[in-house]
């Protein structure tokens, strides 16, 4: 009775991924330098600062909310990190520290708002974007922060695998989502957090704190922030107040294209990475064959159109 | 009248809204091995009576008992914890998770050893496994637990959010409406999913508005009206528009024959 | 709505309160309040207003290309007395009305750093020649190269954006390419630009556009960037994959970061801009307005030089120690 079919994952999960392989295959009959170990590498370097992020817009979006200050919280943590360092000559460990308390204090204060004071999500982190941007813009007096020691920036160090240089910053990422996949698949707290997504009056009912979940959920993404900021400043070098700007809408379109639905309780977070790789892709690929960048930004927006969609008959198909 | 065990019963229970006065000094009984009908016009406080019993509000005065103990419930959580489990009217599933997800929520079974404990992993073939024990147990014929509740028709969530309360009450299953928006065929599935609760030893308290329904699985009815218990009637002894006509006012209780009486 | 009217209401207030005191009032709109050009301008306008005894009223867009933000700025500053209104335009088009307005009220407008279209809508220009700053380095970058068959890369800010597409072009031109001219938007292609990528301005985007260039013509020789931080960018991707040295990068703006870079040997030559130098001029115009109701006019080159670690024969260019004392930002 139950064909092959019925056990592929649904069009909304899969559809992503068949999506990059499409792509790479298009890129790869372009350019022959597209399909080699060293430009993969590169695609995931210049993707992991959005893709980390992801994970914590995942989370969030998996209970039905959103968070739009995702990129200037992370701009916050790289700049508290770099100028604790350089200006108040902490060490690395200690600095990289207290720029992911920023963040995660950010993230609670989002849960807080979210949970105690019952407000939107998307008014709470419209709201506190603001107010992160402007604490950076204030603090770091609007100017990057450079000769930042290279403790901080160890995560941007490559090594040897297989002839192509793989950055420690990418493995960083790789490892966080495999532990995000885990506890979301295989953990109560994890399953909790789907249940609440799609129907938080039932899981109540059944015994479970909700506004405790919801609360981890932004406490747990502002760490994500964190860490991703501590990667773009390994990337970058420097700390750089207009960091993040595109990365708050590009973290969302990430989480889309990878198949969560944005009215909560679906989706998987590898599909989250699937989505930032498609849109590194893009990029990379569309360099490779000289075409502008504004074609970029209107093919981002048709595959958004397109994974949204996908979900949705996917869902109506499978009833 | 032989002595039957009372699993849970209250006194005197009053609430009050405001001015508006839900329960005026409300009794309630609940005998072993029973299904129980509650019913009531609007505004009789059924509704009222059975969120004092399931946790849901604090009655002002009147005390409860379980087991012939007394006992205050402050949320719904703490009446779980008492074994009593309450099937609401909208279900509370999460459609997009699968069946045994949903029977396990928020009492989910961790692996043994380092895995569970440490990792707080998830046994999740000992829940599948038990999931499909409980539905057999009570003859609820799905296919695949590891379907999504959002995949079933609506007798058939209706039989896995019993069958939750089943599998998990000690005491005492409260159900609000289950019939409610169910066809023929479907309600007929759930009356008899009922039925084989009280078989295995669970009394049920059923608020219902379809007579037809309660006059053909309740023991008994508890009629309420005007926020008291206006009587308690055995169904096979009694017409279904007399009773009907006791919770409208038309007629008063003591135009009833005796034996009608439970 | 009402945070609206509550701003017009306190910088009415305030400007209110320099009209009374007869202070010549000046407002100063830039293109973005975090963009450190800009963030220097407003410094350096501070410091002259302070000096000349004016009261300097500051806004800005939202973000690069927002024209509605500045038209509101406008407005409100006018409401609050301003007679002189210092503008770096995001959009050279669409604030041409908002700007006649103004002016037509007996306000003098003068545009800084990029000029209105069409260039009369304003009452003077004081900027640089973008196009200029572009030659010069287009200029270096030839010497640089001593007679090597060029592989260029142009990291720019992104399409259709008049001072990227000057510089872009300009630089095509000093190198001795066929380009579009001062006026043109588009940027200019040729056989020699085997890359063009956007950078948006932005370090990290920079990086990427390098990277990915990279891939796609490994021998590359030259790099133009749109500004120093894009360069900063540049030279990691180019670091990254063990090609810094063999790679020359040229630059416009003359920040003092971007100034270091040119001394450590991460930028061969940038084109300096003095931002202080013409929010300094707007205001001694503002000044001059009220005090004698003369009004500035025309253009005002307030000065690109070519500041390069390393002189070049037939290039007049000036060293890092001078690139140093006149460049903007944290020295």
């Amino acid at each position: 009775m139950n064909t092959w079919k019925d056990k592929l994952p649904p069009l909304g999960t899969l559809g992503p991924f068949l999506a990059l392989l499409a792509a790479c295959a298009f890129f790869a009959s372009q350019n022959s330098r597209f399909l080699t170990g060293a430009n993969f590498s590169l695609i995931l370097q210049q993707v992991m600062v959005v893709g980390v992020i992801a994970i914590g817009q995942t989370l969030i979006i998996l209970t039905a909310g959103i968070d739009l200050s995702c990129g200037m919280v992370m701009a916050l943590g790289g700049i508290v990190m770099t100028k604790f360092s350089t200006e108040l000559g902490l060490p690395a460990p200690l600095a990289i520290l207290c720029g992911l308390a920023a963040t995660t204090l950010f993230g609670l204060v989002n849960g807080l708002l979210v949970t105690r004071i019952k407000l939107p999500p998307f008014i709470v982190t419209l709201g506190t974007l603001n107010i992160a941007f402007a604490i950076t813009q204030l603090y770091s007096n609007s100017q990057t922060v450079t000769e930042v020691p290279d403790s901080l920036t160890l995560l941007g160090n490559t090594f040897e695998l297989g002839g192509s240089a793989v950055s420690y910053g990418v493995v960083l990422m790789l490892v966080l989502y495999f532990v995000a996949w885990f506890g979301l698949r295989e953990t109560a707290s994890g399953r909790h957090v789907y249940a609440v997504g799609n129907n938080p009056e039932a899981t109540r009912l059944t015994g479970i704190a909700t506004h405790r979940v919801l609360l981890g959920v932004y406490v747990l993404a502002g760490l994500f922030y964190g860490i991703a900021s501590l990667l773009s400043v390994a990337r970058t070098g420097v700390g750089d107040p207009n960091a993040g700007q595109t990365e708050n809408l590009d973290a969302i379109t990430a989480v889309v294209l990878g198949g969560t639905s944005l009215f909560g309780g679906r989706g998987i977070i590898l599909g989250s990475l699937v989505g930032a790789m498609i849109v590194g892709v893009f990029r990379n690929g569309l360099t490779l064959m000289g075409v502008s960048s504004i074609y970029q930004v209107l093919v981002t927006g048709v595959l958004v159109i397109l994974a949204v969609a996908a979900d949705q008959l996917s869902r109506k198909g499978g009833r | 009248m032989s002595q039957t065990h009372i699993v849970m019963q209250a006194k005197g229970l009053v609430k009050r809204y405001g001015q508006v006065v839900a329960l005026d000094g409300v009794d309630f009984e609940l005998r072993a091995g029973e299904i129980l009908a509650v019913i009531g016009d609007n505004g009789a406080g059924k509704s009222s009576l059975i969120k004092a019993l399931s946790g849901a509000t604090i009655p002002d005065e009147g005390e409860i008992l379980l087991d012939g103990k007394p006992i205050h419930f402050k949320s719904p959580i703490d009446a779980r914890r008492a074994g009593i489990e309450t099937v609401y009217q909208d279900l509370a599933v999460a459609p997009a998770m699968t069946i045994a997800e949903n029977l396990f929520l928020g009492r989910e079974l961790r692996r043994p050893g380092f895995l569970g404990t440490v990792l707080r992993m998830l046994d999740k073939k000992k829940m599948l496994a038990e999931s499909v024990t409980r539905m057999n147990d009570l003859k609820v014929g799905i296919r695949s637990m590891t379907q999504a509740v959002e995949t079933l028709s609506g007798g058939q969530r209706q039989c896995v959010a019993v069958s939750r309360a089943a599998a998990f009450a000690q005491h005492v299953v409260i159900m609000d409406e289950p019939t409610a928006a169910l066809g023929v065929k479907e309600s007929n599935m759930v009356l008899e999913l009922i039925r084989r609760v009280r078989d295995r030893g669970l009394p049920v308290i059923l608020i219902s508005h379809n007579m037809p329904h309660v006059f053909e699985i309740a023991d008994r009815v508890h009629i309420a009206r005007l926020g008291k218990r206006a009587a308690v009637v055995d169904p096979k002894k009694i017409s279904m528009s007399d009773a009907v006509a006791v919770m409208t006012g038309a007629k008063s209780v003591a135009e009833l024959p005796a034996e009608a009486l439970a | 709505m009402r945070l609206n009217a509550f701003l017009t209401l306190s910088v009415v207030l305030m400007g209110g309160a320099a009209a009374a005191a007869d202070q010549p009032v000046i407002g100063l709109i830039t293109k973005t309040e975090t963009n450190p050009f800009f963030v220097k301008m407003k410094e350096g306008a501070t410091e002259a207003a302070k000096a000349r005894g004016a009261k300097l009223l500051s806004g800005s867009g939202k973000a690069d290309g927002d024209n509605a933000g500045q038209v509101t700025a406008l407005e409100n500053m006018i409401a609050a007395g301003a007679k002189t209104i210092l503008i770096t335009p995001n959009d050279s088009k669409a604030i041409v009305p908002a700007i006649k307005k103004a002016r037509d009220k007996g306000v003098l407008v003068i545009a800084l750093d990029s000029p209105t279209d069409p260039v009369d809508g304003v009452d003077a220009l004081f900027a640089t020649d973008n196009y200029k700053a572009g030659e010069l380095i287009g200029q270096y970058a030839k010497a640089a190269l001593a007679g090597k068959p060029a592989k260029i890369v142009t990291l720019d800010l992104f399409p259709g954006h008049p001072v990227g597409a000057q510089r872009h072009n300009g630089f095509m031109k000093g190198f001795g390419l066929a380009a579009p001219d001062a006026k043109s938007n588009e940027l200019g292609k040729s056989a020699e630009v085997v890359c063009m990528a956007d950078s948006f301005g932005d370090q990290a985007k920079g990086q990427t556009a390098m990277e990915n260039c990279l891939q796609k013509n490994p021998d590359v020789n030259l790099v133009y960037t749109i500004n120093e931080p894009a360069a900063a960018g540049a030279y990691k991707a180019l670091k990254a994959a063990g090609k810094d040295k063999g790679v020359t990068i040229v630059s416009v703006d003359g920040g003092c970061q971007g100034i270091k870079d040119v001394g450590a040997g991460v930028i061969a030559a940038t084109s300096q801009q003095y931002p202080l130098k013409m929010a300094a001029m707007g205001v001694e115009a503002g000044v001059e307005y009220a005090k004698s109701g003369k009004k500035a006019s025309g253009y005002t080159d307030t000065g690109v030089t070519l500041i390069a670690g390393k002189a070049l024969p037939g290039v007049d260019s000036k060293d890092v120690k001078t690139g140093t004392q006149l460049c903007w930002g944290k020295k």
